[in-house]
């Protein structure tokens, strides 16, 4: 079993700048990463003997709204800021947990897909795609999965986001 | 003697033709074997021996082309709200719909701030009867039922009651 230092110090002897920091918080700290150098920073942590990471607990996008927010006509527009992704990793045989984070600027949001590390990020990297627009490079299989296949209005989660009028004719709004 | 009066002697009943039919419809009414969402759960609970659906004469069908009434338990999506309309669409006629429970009805608690719901159902497909719950008991289907039940009952051939 290690310590959040421990497993930030192992990462950061082996990937040096890509690994930004390890904040800490209350509870829960994270290690801030490398969007595009997140799947081979998995990949590590999967396979190294003394990590042995082989569980992906949860991957969620989030909304940080931490650009400009601009209000005209009651629309609301966020401009620059960042998207994030955390990714909740255990590992069953250590019993060792650890929370990555990336965060992605929120004009182009790409990160490296970890679909392929984890089989079970493959769905959860289509549900942030679909609800934030977080694009997920290398992904086998990036559709929509929660909303319709047609749905161009746009994705939900975001701050900034304003429903349609209409769609396929329906009224929309209450 | 004639054939009817050898094989049915005094046991001829003279009806009208509305009230006949509006009596067999009222007293089969089969339903699309069909649930949405947390009223679905309810909706099986009516079906089952507890509540007992059946001696209404409501038994679920496999499909819509065998049904009287579909019954809209639970949240329409958008991306369901498509797939229920096909489903209405292809039930023959005379059909009826019971909307069950507050999503289906208007909203429900997603009336605001959701994205992915239709703000009722009747936006779709016509509704006969509204439940309202969240979700509505067994108890408040069944009266729901009864009022469609009432209502089939006073219909013609001729003229749709309103």
């Amino acid at each position: 079993m290690k310590t959040e230092e421990e497993i930030f110090n192992l990462l950061k002897e082996n990937f040096n700048d890509d690994i930004m920091e390890l904040v800490k918080q209350p509870v829960d700290h994270y290690i801030l990463c490398n969007p595009l150098k997140i799947n081979e920073i998995s990949l590590f942590l999967l396979s190294n003997e003394e990590l042995l990471f082989d569980s992906l607990m949860n991957l969620s996008g989030v909304d940080d709204a931490n650009g400009t927010s601009t209000i005209k006509e009651g629309i609301t527009t966020i401009e620059g800021g960042t998207l994030s992704v955390y990714y909740h990793l255990e590992s069953t045989k250590f019993r060792h947990k650890i929370i990555l984070r990336i965060s992605t600027p929120r004009e182009k949001p790409e990160a490296a897909s970890v679909a392929l590390v984890w089989r079970s990020a493959d769905w959860h990297e289509r549900e942030a795609f679909d609800l934030l627009g977080i694009i997920f490079l290398n992904h086998p299989d990036l559709r929509r999965i929660l909303m319709p296949y047609d749905w161009d209005a746009g994705y939900p989660l975001r701050k900034d986001y304003a429903n349609p009028e209409f769609y396929h004719g329906m009224k929309v709004p209450y | 003697m004639s054939f009817l009066d050898q094989q049915f002697d005094d046991n001829i009943i003279i009806a009208k033709v509305d009230d006949l039919f509006n009596w067999a419809r009222l007293s089969s009414l089969w339903q699309v074997g069909f649930g949405l969402a947390c009223c679905a759960i309810e909706m099986m609970a009516t079906s089952a021996s507890h509540y007992d659906f059946d001696r209404f004469g409501v038994i679920p069908r496999p499909s819509p082309r065998q049904s009287d009434i579909i019954i809209i338990s639970g949240t329409v999506t958008l991306k369901m709200a498509l797939r229920v309309k096909r489903l209405y669409e292809q039930m023959p006629d005379p059909k009826y719909v019971i909307s069950m429970g507050s999503c289906s009805n208007c909203g429900g608690p997603y009336w605001e701030h959701g994205y992915h719901v239709l703000k009722g159902v009747d936006r779709v497909i016509p509704v006969d009867v509204y439940v309202p719950g969240c979700p509505p008991r067994p108890e408040a289907l069944l009266e729901g039922l009864m009022k469609l039940q009432e209502k089939v009952r006073n219909e013609s051939v001729i003229r749709k009651s309103s």
